[in-house]
């Protein structure tokens, strides 16, 4: 390590202020405080209790958390396409075909995030911040294995652009980063991240006889158009081509389904929630409260049952498409999050609400947590703000002037 | 139940922001503070509620085609709908000096911070859109006042939810040029967005 803090020292010089490379002194201060720790000392003014855990620490907490999903999902990438087509694959053939997919993918977005993110900080004169790393993380994570690389780039460009970078970076914005690229991608080329086709890698192989690539939702969703019996019974006779109880609540709590490359399983989210709960980084109360919200909401529309969807077993909306996995990396960014304790409950709960409703009630989208965080997200700080204004009023009546 | 449904599809579905992208003058001016907000947001729901079902009847019993025949059955081929436009703003107008004048005298301040613009409900475009929504759809004076009173809380949750955003943008670094009105429009696209997700809910 010795000869990197030398030769960082060495380089130094051009990169300060009246060196020859004055205007690059952010790109090259990222770079070296992603070597070593910074060693910036707090002036006689100013705060002088320090916590160890600084935004490079907390970001890189959350690209920890999302390791296992990751690795999970680039193996369930290779396992689908076997399955598919009806190969027997060892567990290497599998993750090696799933990393050849995944892998470009994650590689895209993180230099088209750290690119923009680099040029920003050249341009505007703020330290890189380590939010991309996350956010590069996330993208490959919420989309099929199967999108094309440009759309994986513009995608995030646009985000990073539009719904963070405009408002002045890291830790500024209002809409959660990675939930803006896929919605972008959902509205601009809908034809590539959603439907029966995308989810599944066929390459030029063909699929067996009676393979469907259609999502838990999509099959579930389907009950309500056509007379095929109740929901449970739809996923049991679904793709049998395939073998026997694919989207069996145990196999889709573990996660060998089709979807998007990380959000398939809800352990492996759950073991994520698990390392952001423990450092502190991500709050319980949203994972809690949207799992609730999701729950209590089935229950209530299993009251009403209008149709098979609607008496769906609510337990199986914990575990069908990205509800897990958007609840505990997307809902619990604490930017865009609410940042009162009691918001967020209100948060957690209305995003779990909303992605029910939207699920069951709206035919146009199948999964709905895209759209409930982003709602949601909008509507933080106004619950922020009244939560406040409630807490003013009421130390007020206790204050005695 | 059909008004209840009626009532979430002017306030989610069918927001008069976020869906015709209408009173956008208001919505982007009035949105620095949250308290400012909810007084405009709590006049237009008063504005809506009250004129929506007046224009109702006038529409009904004055202006369509045979409308007049509660006078006297001469007027059965009478059709005075182009008189439409001036009559509803005339009654839209009316209305806005009403509120003017009670939020003049029981909340001055927020008379004050509303300023040009509680007059200029009068021309809000949202508030004459949903009363020609209203003739256009053939409401029945019931669904009027619902969908009168829908729109104006939809536009009342979009006014304060942006106001909450811009009071915590005070807090960002937003880019020189984009200052002001450019990151609120930028925003109003990114709710809009976020407002897709009830698009396409029939009920």
């Amino acid at each position: 390590m010795k000869f990197l803090r030398d030769l960082l020292d060495k380089q130094k010089p051009l990169f300060q202020k009246g060196g020859k490379l004055e205007q690059f002194y952010y790109a090259f201060e990222a770079g070296e405080t992603f070597l070593f720790s910074p060693k910036h000392t707090t002036g006689p003014k100013g705060a002088h209790i320090k916590d160890a855990i600084d935004l490079k620490r907390m970001m890189i907490t959350v690209v920890i958390a999302m390791i296992p999903c990751l690795l999970f999902g680039i193996w369930n990438v290779g396992e689908q396409h076997f399955l598919a087509t009806g190969q027997a694959g060892t567990f290497l053939e599998k993750f090696g075909l799933g990393a050849q997919l995944v892998l470009p993918i994650v590689i895209t977005a993180y230099a088209a995030g750290g690119l923009v993110e680099a040029a920003f900080a050249v341009i505007r004169k703020h330290p890189i911040n380590e939010g991309f790393l996350v956010t590069g993380m996330l993208i490959p994570l919420v989309v099929p294995a199967t999108l094309p690389l440009w759309q994986v780039a513009l995608a995030t460009v646009f985000a990073v652009v539009i719904a963070k970078e405009v408002f002045g970076g890291t830790g500024m914005n209002i809409l959660n980063v990675a939930m803006t690229a896929r919605a972008f991608l959902y509205f601009a080329y809908p034809s590539q991240i959603s439907g029966d086709q995308v989810w599944t890698y066929l390459g030029d192989k063909a699929p067996v006889e009676g393979f469907s690539g259609a999502t838990a939702l999509a099959v579930a969703y389907n009950t309500t158009v056509s007379d095929i019996g109740t929901v449970e019974q739809a996923l049991a006779e679904h793709n049998t081509a395939l073998g026997d109880g694919m989207f069996s609540f145990f196999n889709m709590f573990w996660g060998a389904i089709p979807g998007s490359i990380g959000e398939t399983s809800t352990l492996f989210a759950l073991i994520g929630a698990l390392i952001l709960v423990a450092t502190g980084v991500g709050s319980w109360k949203i994972i809690v409260g949207v799992f609730g919200g999701a729950y209590g909401m089935g229950l209530l529309l299993n009251a009403l049952a209008v149709n098979e969807f609607m008496a769906m077993p609510p337990h199986y909306h914990l575990v069908m498409g990205g509800l897990a996995f958007g609840a505990v990396f997307m809902a619990t960014d604490p930017v865009s999050a609410a940042q009162t304790e009691m918001g967020k409950w209100i948060y957690g709960i209305l995003i779990g609400v909303l992605t029910v409703i939207i699920r069951v009630l709206n035919p146009a989208y199948p999964e709905g947590i895209m759209l409930a965080v982003l709602f949601m997200n909008v509507f933080a700080p106004l619950v922020d703000y009244y939560i406040v204004q409630a807490n003013k009023k009421r130390r007020l009546q206790r204050a005695t002037v | 139940m059909e008004l209840i449904n009626l009532g979430i599809k002017s306030i989610f579905i069918e927001n008069m922001v976020f869906a015709y992208f209408l009173g956008m003058c208001s919505f982007l001016a009035v949105s620095k503070k949250v308290s400012t907000a909810f007084g405009l947001g709590l006049a237009v729901v008063f504005v809506l509620t009250i004129t929506v079902p007046v224009n109702w009847l006038l529409n009904e019993y004055v202006l369509k085609e045979g409308a007049l025949t509660w006078i006297s059955a001469d007027f059965a081929a009478t059709d005075m709908t182009f008189l439409r436009f001036i009559m509803f703003i005339a009654v839209i107008a009316a209305m806005v000096q009403l509120v003017e004048m009670v939020v003049e005298k029981f909340a001055p301040s927020l008379y004050g911070s509303l300023g040009i613009f509680l007059p200029l409900i009068a021309v809000n475009c949202a508030i004459l859109g949903s009363s020609l929504f209203m003739a256009q759809r053939d409401y029945t004076v019931a669904e009027a006042t619902v969908f009168g009173f829908g729109s104006g809380f939809g536009f009342f949750l979009a006014i304060i939810a942006l106001a909450a955003i811009r009071e915590k943008l005070k807090y960002s670094n937003v880019p020189n040029g984009l200052k002001g009105l450019g990151i609120t429009m930028l925003i109003t696209g990114l709710m809009g967005m976020a407002f897709m997700s009830f698009m396409g809910i029939s009920i």
